[in-house]
């Protein structure tokens, strides 16, 4: 029971550090609340990013999905990078210049448009819930998978941890606390990819082990992955099966999707100037960029591991483990490993002896020798289970858990912040009640944010009984590629994008964009259906564009915007050039 | 339609078109790179690059596992670099 302590341990202590931050960063007004004030430091905005950014699926899943993937799984290292080039050079600077609290906002007011504020507070609202459902889905797998604490009984904890510093603290209490929780992922990340590293090529730097030559052995890591996975009837590591324009289509959705994601983007409006925020952006993404590229180095080691130490291995009961595998090994066999034995409760691994030989036959759909294929795995097992198969010390198991948890709670609240403040400064102070005062609406904001955790705890238990979270991640993505980055683009880089411009091109990526995905994942489509043989995860780049080519359309056949707005979108350009404009500004001055 | 063809009267607000010109040269100069190595190196001359190889990862693969995300982080910062000099060439305080 040593892992177990370890894990309370680390989970405790970073709970009780996110907590300490929580009281410590209470936020005083709304400024403080949607933006921590303008006044984070770049730097400590890039990391808070980094962690609101990298969720539970990036630490957990990533690698093994990449593992199993190969050269596939290339699409998410390129798409969830890229996008903070598309941020930090078309977006995030100009929004930061435009100076309010959230995307919504700028729609709004730049469109001059309480219609087009609508749609973007739906456009808002709808990618975050989808996005959050898989990241309370997350912490209760931790609970659940490490703690032996029940599945809803873990969101719960989650939920209570998260209620604390997001709502009392607003943006500062999250800022602050994902600061913390960055290192404690990265830490956790970082320490068992360089001792698998080591292991297996001899290398301290997982980017370097990836292309160096297998430890003692003339020949390089991937060509041996490469000829192991052809052996057993695999397709090569480097190659695909998705064809290039599907590769093309989802690494740009994927980047656009990035860039238009609403989490994203405000984290950017909590920096002091335009100057700021592009710097923080490139802090952001090297800070991203650690863990994207141990990543690929992960799977791979991984997955080269996996099958030298669990194929051909002869299996043990449970019983009399010890002493049977010894005996085994004594007498120049291979035994099933022991972190195979210590996964195998929570189903992340599974063997079943198809052929009756007592051996685990892991094999490919094209085997030479004919033999089925008898273990399974889940893609979180390789980051879960790295720690022991380099065998490490109990206590790396515990930082990995507490690393899963701090993945999936920062991400969480990031969108509760999107959500809460969609809801309290977009519909109600912004839309519905145009006179309140501050502290009024930063108590709506405040209940605001604890009904968003609740609802994100619902979504959460809901979206596990009816197992659809991994069908619903092409929407958040599709859909902030398809609605959202359009109109922010043009109403920063064409002054003559006006309302019905905005409108159009909004609603046709809202509505294309779901219609596609939900007829191939909920509606019975079928791949060879597919448009130009783009897959749901794709759309989005193709519909982004129609939506660009709609709004430009319905710009030029309609009146121009006044001047006021022109000369909004003037200063917004220019650095320190900001002063008031039209309605929007008249309603909430610029800060 | 442009920036500068408005009429520069008194009182009337200042012309940044030089520097806004200076600005999109370098977002779109940059912009080329980025899809240069990821778009480009890393899908669509995938093929023909993997015939070099990088310490034994294929050159194609490389670019689309690493090294586009390396030369991602380097653009931004290069962006900061470039666009504090033109700030500074066009007076802009910000």
């Amino acid at each position: 029971m040593d892992q177990a302590f370890w894990s309370y341990l680390f989970v405790g202590l970073s709970f009780a550090l996110y907590v300490g931050i929580a009281i410590w960063a209470r936020a005083g007004s709304t400024n403080d609340f949607y933006v921590a004030g303008h006044d984070v430091h770049p730097t400590l905005n890039g990391m808070a990013t980094a962690a609101d950014w990298m969720s539970a699926a990036s630490f957990l899943s990533m690698a093994g999905l990449i593992a199993f993937l190969g050269y596939g799984g290339s699409v998410y290292l390129m798409g969830w990078t890229g996008g903070y080039v598309l941020l930090a050079m078309l977006l995030a600077p100009y929004l930061r210049e435009f100076g309010k609290f959230t995307v919504p906002d700028f729609v709004g007011d730049r469109y001059y448009s309480t219609f087009a504020r609508i749609v973007a507070v739906i456009c808002a609202l709808f990618v975050s819930f989808t996005y959050i459902a898989g990241q309370m889905k997350g912490v209760g797998v931790a609970f659940s998978g490490f703690l032996g604490i029940p599945f809803e009984w873990g969101i719960v904890i989650g939920m209570v941890v998260v209620f604390f510093y997001a709502v009392l603290g607003g943006m500062k209490g999250v800022t602050y606390t994902q600061v913390a929780q960055y290192c404690v992922m990265i830490f956790a990340y970082t320490v068992p990819a360089i001792f698998i590293s080591l292991t297996i090529t001899g290398n301290v730097f997982p980017q370097l082990g990836f292309i160096s030559d297998v430890r003692g052995e003339d020949i390089s890591m991937l060509a041996k992955l490469n000829g192991v996975l052809t052996d057993l009837g695999f397709a090569e590591y480097t190659s695909t099966n998705k064809t290039m324009i599907d590769i093309f289509c989802i690494t740009a959705a994927l980047m656009f999707g990035t860039a238009g994601l609403p989490h994203v983007i405000v984290r950017f409006f909590t920096v002091k100037s335009a100057k700021a925020a592009r710097i923080s952006a490139g802090w952001a993404l090297l800070f991203i960029a650690i863990l994207y590229t141990t990543a690929p180095a992960v799977g791979a080691f991984a997955r080269l591991n996996f099958i030298d130490t669990v194929n051909e291995a002869t299996y043990v009961s449970d019983e009399d483990y010890e002493t049977r595998s010894a005996e085994i090994e004594a007498e120049g066999g291979k035994a099933v490993p022991a972190w195979f034995k210590n996964w195998e409760p929570t189903g992340l691994v599974s063997f079943e002896d198809k052929n009756g030989d007592g051996q685990m036959q892991i094999r490919g759909p094209n085997a030479p020798d004919g033999l089925e294929n008898e273990v399974t795995a889940n893609n979180d097992i390789f980051v879960l289970a790295n720690p022991e198969i380099a065998r490490l010390p109990g206590w790396v198991i515990g930082l990995v858990v507490a690393g899963g948890m701090a993945a999936a709670l920062s991400t969480a609240a990031g969108l509760l912040m999107v959500i809460s403040s969609a809801v309290s400064h977009d519909l109600c102070r912004r839309t519905l009640f145009k006179g309140m005062s501050d502290t009024t609406e930063l108590r709506i904001a405040r209940v605001a944010a604890a009904g968003a955790v609740f609802a994100a705890g619902l979504v959460g238990l809901f979206a596990d009984k009816l197992g659809f979270v991994a069908q619903v991640v092409a929407f958040a993505f599709g859909l902030a590629a398809a609605s959202l980055f359009p109109v922010i683009f043009l109403g920063i880089f064409w002054k003559r994008m006006n309302k019905e411009g905005a409108i159009v091109a909004m609603l046709t990526g809202l509505i294309t964009t779901f219609g596609y995905i939900y007829f191939f994942k909920f509606g019975g489509g079928t791949p060879d259906q597919y448009l130009f043989g783009i897959s749901p995860e794709g759309i989005g780049f193709l519909f982004m564009w129609v939506a660009l080519i709609a709004g430009i359309v319905t710009a030029l056949m309609t009146r121009a915007p006044s001047q006021e707005i022109q000369d909004l979108v003037e200063d917004i350009r220019v650095p320190g050039s900001r002063t008031g404009h039209g309605e929007g500004d008249a309603a909430m001055p610029p800060g | 339609m442009s920036d500068t063809e408005k009429p520069v009267a008194a009182g009337s607000r200042p012309d940044h078109s030089a520097y806004w010109r200076a600005t999109l040269t370098l977002t779109l100069s940059l912009l080329a790179v980025w899809f240069v190595v990821s778009f480009g190196a890393g899908i669509l001359l995938r093929d023909f690059l993997d015939q070099f190889s990088i310490g034994g990862a294929p050159l194609g693969f490389w670019f689309a596992q690493q090294g586009a995300i390396y030369v991602f982080v380097v653009l931004i910062f290069i962006y900061c670099i470039g666009m504090n000099r033109i700030a500074r060439k066009h007076g802009i305080k910000g």
